[in-house]
């Protein structure tokens, strides 16, 4: 329960008064991936396929995982050519 | 007060007509009888360049309810109609139009709900909308049609509301039949409808009106769960509650304009009145003749038209029933398995808690359309006067007019 606003606080009509930043879905999960650097051929399909759109891609073209929104999924472990990304748990 | 023209229109007619007046953006709707006169005709109003409405010729009334959604959001004024089965399929998003509070004005020609299939008038279809957060007005002849049909918009866009309407009209009984409508001029109907208003939220980029736009972007219909859902259930509850006021402001500011105001709840011959019938709709038309009959045969009978359902004028309706010892109430509706009819529970909730009550007995009319005759109502004032005497009621429910009963 959020100790948040009460009904009369709330903005009417249920819209969002926050961003969806704010609520860090990440922990909904049980496993995470965890990448072999070595291994990656930085071709961004995870980047591409993630659902959550929580892989970032660096400036050297390495992917990088944003843990408080990943849900565990597994796309990016299914999908990865070179099987660089492993789904471990969280 | 604006000078009026008088037209034959039936209750669909009328309702188009309204509507044509009123010029909303946008019109999605699905033909079902017996309400498809109202966007054949407004679809000619469409053709013919009367209107500056898009009208959306959708695939069904789940599209129909869906699109105005959408269309709602965005800050148009959208109207749809519809009755019996497809205001069933509009279920799901009938919720989602109200908590969202969407001002969205929809025209219901009641009728039986299948099956057996029938297309005659009753009120189970809107009475099974009852709990949809949808403002529900009932009318009793096309120039209530026509006169809530341009109110309605007020209601529903008012700043304390923001909650869509139902216009309900009893299928064929009123939406086939022609009648004398008093009707305004278009500029007049304008101004009074005004502009669309929108109230102020905050959203996740800052404060902005309650509606669709890319440049003040707001997040609508989010997930909600257990953390808030029940909070904005309050909301809801909170703007039925004021919607009372606002619907009597309405009324009050539209019989200034048109001379027609309503109330919620209009007590016929009630002061001294020993038996009473309350009800909604068409047949109150042949109540009040009956309450006229009864009158000259020397039977204090009195009626109340009730007007609104949702939300519920409970304490109008106990200043129209006064002090009548006999309280009938007849309605178009069974609720299976239920101890009384929709608004006979209705009725008796809000009684519950006074000390002093009339004595009351519920009465299923006219279901599927069978006609509801002045003999069926004298049965009714009938059985009401055997209950006065014995002070007593025998039968809490009855259904006047099925063959063996």
């Amino acid at each position: 329960m959020s100790k948040a606003r009460t009904w009369k606080e709330l903005p009417k009509g249920a819209v969002s008064y926050r961003s969806s930043r704010d609520y860090k879905t990440g922990d909904w999960g049980v496993d995470a991936p965890r990448i072999d650097q070595a291994k990656c051929v930085k071709c961004n399909l995870c980047h591409m396929l993630c659902p959550e759109g929580c892989i970032a891609v660096r400036e050297d073209g390495s992917p990088e995982p944003d843990l408080d929104y990943c849900k565990g999924c597994g796309i990016c472990a299914k999908e990865c050519p070179v099987k660089a990304i492993e789904m471990v748990r969280k | 007060m604006a000078k009026q023209e008088l037209l034959g229109l039936n209750g669909n007619e009328a309702s188009a007509y309204a509507t044509k007046q009123v010029n909303p953006d946008v019109v999605a709707a699905y033909p079902i009888t017996p309400q498809t006169i109202i966007v054949e005709r407004f679809s000619e109003y469409v053709a013919d360049g009367l209107v500056d409405t898009e009208f959306v010729a959708v695939e069904s009334e789940h599209s129909a309810m869906s699109c105005s959604v959408g269309a709602s959001a965005a800050g148009a004024r959208a109207f749809t109609a519809t009755a019996a089965n497809g205001l069933a399929l509009m279920w799901e998003i009938l919720y989602i139009a109200s908590s969202l509070r969407l001002p969205i004005v929809m025209a219901v020609a009641n009728r039986a709900l299948s099956g057996p299939i029938n297309i005659h008038n009753d009120h189970s279809d809107a009475m099974g909308a009852r709990d949809s957060g949808w403002i529900q007005i009932f009318c009793e002849n096309a120039q209530e049609v026509y006169d809530a049909s341009i109110t309605a918009w007020r209601i529903a866009e008012h700043p304390r509301v923001q909650l869509p309407v139902m216009v309900c009209m009893d299928g064929f009984t009123i939406s086939h039949t022609m009648e004398n409508v008093m009707t305004l001029p278009d500029d007049a109907v304008k101004k009074f409808v005004g502009e669309r208003e929108f109230i102020r939220v905050e959203g996740h980029m800052g404060e902005a009106e309650l509606r669709l736009d890319p440049e003040a972007p707001l997040t609508m219909g989010p997930l909600d769960l257990q953390d808030f859902y029940f909070e904005h259930k309050i909301h809801q509850v909170d703007a039925m509650d004021d919607a009372l006021e606002a619907i009597k402001d309405v009324d009050e500011e539209w019989a200034k304009v048109s001379g027609r105001g309503y109330g919620y709840a209009e007590p016929y011959l009630m002061g001294d009145a020993e038996v009473a019938v309350i009800g909604m709709g068409s047949a109150m038309g042949t109540v009040r003749h009956v309450v006229d009959e009864l009158r000259q045969e020397g039977v204090n009978a009195g009626m109340v038209k009730l007007r609104l359902f949702r939300p519920f004028p409970a304490a109008e309706l106990k200043k129209a029933v006064g002090r009548v010892p006999m309280l009938g109430v007849m309605e178009k509706c069974i609720s299976f398995g239920a101890p009384a009819s929709p608004l006979m529970e209705e009725i008796m909730t809000a009684y519950y808690h006074d000390k002093e009550k009339p004595m009351m007995a519920n009465y299923v009319v006219g279901l599927g359309g069978r006609d509801v005759s002045p003999a069926m109502i004298r049965e009714i004032y009938g059985s009401l006067l055997k209950n006065r005497k014995a002070g007593k009621v025998s039968k809490p429910m009855s259904y006047i007019g099925v063959r063996g009963d």
